[in-house]
């Protein structure tokens, strides 16, 4: 069975979370491509969308629906020659109209796992639960035959592991997008010494499909990504309980937020980022690679007392942000939770957040934010100059940046030692794609 | 006709802000003026230059697509909204693609040349931002032929339309020597826009512009051979003057220093059905400025100020060979020798042409006559050129499609 034949019948289970959701998005949409293609145009293409939450699979549908629209509004160029035989789409808006009707049709969405049945390729995006995962699997195998193969978007669990619990015989490869999948370039593969290279081949071809940026990771719990992420927040954590004296709890969540955004030149905020992601979730991350990493304390009772409390982040059906270390209106920061009260201190630029913003301090000359950087074709110059200011600031501000980007570059540097990546490229790649930083943590800068 | 049988005075002139992606007011997702807002401050930021809205006759609205971007059509019938005195005058819409403007010019001259009229209000109006830029370019490919070219052509159908005539100028001249010379002529368009606070490009921050200007096309997400900097934006806006009889002048007691006078014009179409002849060739744009050379006795060498109709970079410079500035293939040396700079020969779209101040289509044609006004009276604020007295005369081009429908004028202070 070549890629093209597999790719007819997919199904993705956990298909209305975060991840299962983005990912079924980007099938949908190279389904409905490939069955457009005359050699195609006599087989049948399903996609099926497998989640135990019947509600949230109403709402995958209207997320995949305007989703495809906008995937359509960007690759018209590409639409207009697939469907250049069709004298009825004429406009755009026929040809992007049509793309959708066609993606969704692939689309068969419901609850009960027997719908995998003719799939020869299965995607796994449930959640971070060891126990749960190998048991899906094992019920999958018994229902499709032994010739299936198995992607899972698991962030921490080695794949090992899931391949001996659910006798899987090399036939499950890591394949772990970063949240969202449509936007986030990047895709960490993670194979085992059992890995099959058959699988192995159709991942590489599967990732050029969907556009996607390989990074290969071995197969050490929470490969480079949550690797990474991990002993970043953590960092930020430690930091945070530093300070806190000083500038109590919710203080230096604000500093160390706030510094790692802005001096760091990062897309957002380090707890804005836990948030995004979910204190749940990462707190579920930090369990898991706990227990497979020995000789490093890789969890936080912080953490653990966020999920206690029920403070977890993480967006709601419609993308919008939840609260959880920090408060946000309108997507933005606008509070920062106090453990103590069990409320958020709202920002207050005439008052505590004001006064917090002078402690930090100025910024370096030669400061640009993020977004400024992005597209700029002399970013690298800029954030030389900038670094090279940094350095010699001498703000609280600019000390703890300084002290956060070693350590972001001791992490990447471990990395690298320890086995998990190839290389700081690697390192730096799947920060630069996975998590749209400008700037690798292996650099000169620093 | 040969010859003007009277004298046709233009004055008063307003444009609005060029509205849409640049400014940093703007938001795709936040509400913004329509249609209707548009064209009431346009008209009334006229009527607020003369005596008295009342002693208006006719009123003249060019629009492209309206009908689509803004579900509205009959807009000859919005113009009563500017000035009660309107109701039930006579209003005539036209519309001729991108160069509805200059057909709007045109129409009006024609109204106070048959006495039917003595002062006329004039406006161009477009609203774009009301779709996004992939279905905007459906709606704006009805400049072309639907029938015969939209089925195959591009997503982007008129960006396309100038890539061909791109690729097949880098065929024929060179492509670092047409590359360079677009690049330079995107930087003179935001340079001069950064000048005019009404201009979409005011706000621009780029820091090399020649280097923008540079970037290599990407077929893969735009057209073959035009980047992104070679192309005008999206815009909202509307544009409005008045034209009046030496009678009329008098009605709205506008003092001849204040007003320029029409000394020639040309307006020709091609048949839409068919393509160009030679897509390195502007042959309509040569027709039309030909006639408007004619009829006023002047050439190149008179003007002093030039107006045209730059959608995307290389069809400015190819105006510039077309209307006769420079020679064929050399529009670019013309360029990259400074000569269309403020300070320049022939200081061409010194609010920044539709590159840079913006491309409101249906008003931009009207648009280049309030800039000529303003040029012409020493109104033109920090975009004023400083008039050779060999060449004192103001040009402008206005362009309807792939050079299908364009409409030339010539003017000079009025005395």
């Amino acid at each position: 069975m070549n890629f093209d034949e597999k790719l007819r019948n997919i199904s993705v289970i956990g298909a209305a979370g975060k991840m299962g959701s983005g990912i079924a998005l980007l099938l949908a949409g190279e389904m409905a491509r490939l069955k457009n293609l005359p050699q195609n145009r006599d087989f049948k293409y399903r996609l099926n969308l497998i989640d135990i939450n019947d509600d949230a699979l109403d709402g995958l549908m209207k997320y995949l629906k305007e989703q495809l629209v906008k995937a359509g509004e960007k690759t018209t160029v590409m639409l207009r020659d697939l469907y250049k035989d069709r004298e009825d789409l004429v406009e755009n808006y026929d040809v992007i109209d049509q793309f959708v009707e066609d993606a969704l049709s692939v689309i068969r969405v419901g609850t009960d796992l027997n719908m995998v049945n003719d799939s020869k390729v299965i995607f796994e995006a449930v959640i971070e639960n060891k126990d749960l995962k190998v048991d899906l699997l094992k019920k999958i195998d018994r229902l499709c035959g032994k010739d299936t193969i198995y992607l899972t978007n698991t962030s921490s669990i080695p794949i090992h592991v899931l391949n001996n619990e659910a006798n899987l015989d090399g036939r499950i490869i890591g394949f772990h997008f970063y949240n969202p999948p449509a936007v986030q370039k990047l895709a960490e593969l993670i194979a085992t010494d059992k890995t099959k290279q058959e699988l192995k081949d159709f991942s590489q071809e599967l990732a050029k499909r969907l556009r996607k940026t390989i990074v290969p990771s071995n197969d050490i719990a929470g490969f480079i990504g949550n690797g990474h992420f991990l002993r970043d927040g953590l960092y930020a954590i430690s930091e945070v309980k530093r300070l806190a004296p000083q500038y109590t709890l919710p203080g230096a969540i604000y500093i160390i937020n706030k510094i790692s955004q802005d001096l760091l030149v990062r897309p957002m905020g380090i707890f804005q980022l836990i948030d995004y992601v979910g204190v749940d979730v990462y707190q579920c991350i930090s369990e898991t690679v706990n227990s497979y990493i020995e000789g490093e304390n890789l969890k936080d009772d912080l953490l653990e007392k966020m999920v206690e409390k029920k403070v977890l982040g993480g967006q709601r059906v419609d993308g919008s942000q939840k609260d959880g270390f920090l408060k946000y209106d309108k997507g933005r920061p606008a509070g920062v939770y106090d453990l103590d009260s069990g409320t958020y201190k709202m920002f207050d630029p005439a008052g505590w957040t004001g006064e917090l913003d002078k402690k930090i301090g100025e910024y370096p000359k030669g400061f640009y934010a993020w977004r400024q950087l992005l597209a700029d074709p002399k970013r690298e110059e800029k954030l030389k100059e900038y670094f090279k200011n940094l350095k010699v600031s001498n703000t609280l501000g600019a000390n703890l940046a300084l002290a956060y980007l070693k350590r972001s570059k001791e992490i990447g540097n471990q990395l690298v030692q320890s086995g998990v990546a190839k290389s700081a490229e690697d390192v730096n790649n799947v920060l630069l794609n996975g998590f749209y930083h400008i700037y690798g943590p292996i650099n000169n800068y620093i | 006709m040969k010859k003007l049988r009277k004298k046709v005075y233009l004055t008063a002139g307003y444009n609005t802000i060029s509205f849409g992606s640049g400014r940093k007011e703007f938001h795709p997702k936040k509400a913004r003026p329509g249609l209707e807002d548009y064209i009431k401050e346009a008209g009334k930021g006229v009527i607020a230059q003369i005596n008295d809205g009342n002693n208006i006759d006719e009123g003249i609205i060019s629009n492209f697509m309206a009908a689509r971007f803004c579900k509205q059509a009959n807009l000859a019938a919005l113009i009563p909204t500017v000035h009660p005195s309107l109701e039930y005058k006579p209003c005539t819409r036209v519309e001729g693609a991108c160069g509805s403007g200059g057909l709007a010019l045109f129409t009006s001259v024609k109204s106070i040349c048959s006495d039917i009229s003595d002062v006329v209000l004039t406006i161009g109006v477009e609203i774009q931002n009301t779709v996004k830029a992939i279905y905007g370019a459906d709606i704006l490919a009805g400049a072309g032929h639907y029938l015969s070219e939209r089925k195959n052509g591009h997503a982007y159908f008129f960006p396309a339309k100038f890539s061909d005539r791109a690729g097949a100028c880098y065929d024929k001249f060179g492509y670092d020597y047409m590359r360079k010379s677009m690049a330079l002529w995107y930087k003179q368009a935001i340079e001069n826009a950064r000048k005019n606070p009404k201009a979409q490009e005011y706000h621009n921050s780029i820091e090399d512009l020649f280097a923008a200007g540079m970037t290599p096309p990407n077929p893969k997400v735009f057209v073959d051979h035009l980047n992104i900097y070679d192309c005008s934006k999206v815009s909202d806006g509307a544009s409005a003057l008045i034209f009046a009889s030496e009678e009329g002048l008098k009605k709205i007691r506008v003092d001849k220093k204040d007003a320029v006078e029409v000394v020639g014009f040309g307006t020709a179409v091609a048949d839409l059905t068919k393509q160009p002849e030679d897509l390195t060739k502007l042959t309509t744009t040569q027709r039309a400025v030909q006639k408007a050379f004619e009829m006023s006795g002047l050439g190149p060498k008179d003007i002093g100020v030039l107006e045209v109709h730059d959608c995307f970079t290389v069809g400015g410079i190819l105006s510039l060979e077309a209307a006769g500035f420079a020679k064929y293939g050399e529009g670019a040396t013309f360029v990259a020798g400074g000569k269309t700079n403020i300070g320049g020969e022939v200081p061409t779209n010194a609010t920044g042409g539709l590159v840079g101040f913006g491309h409101y289509v249906g008003g931009t044609g009207v648009r280049q006559a309030v800039d000529c006004v303003h040029q012409l009276t020493g109104k033109a604020g920090d975009n004023q050129v400083k008039f050779n007295p060999q060449r004192p005369y103001a040009m402008m081009i206005s362009m309807g499609g792939n050079d299908r429908t364009v409409t030339a004028m010539v003017f000079k202070r009025a005395d």
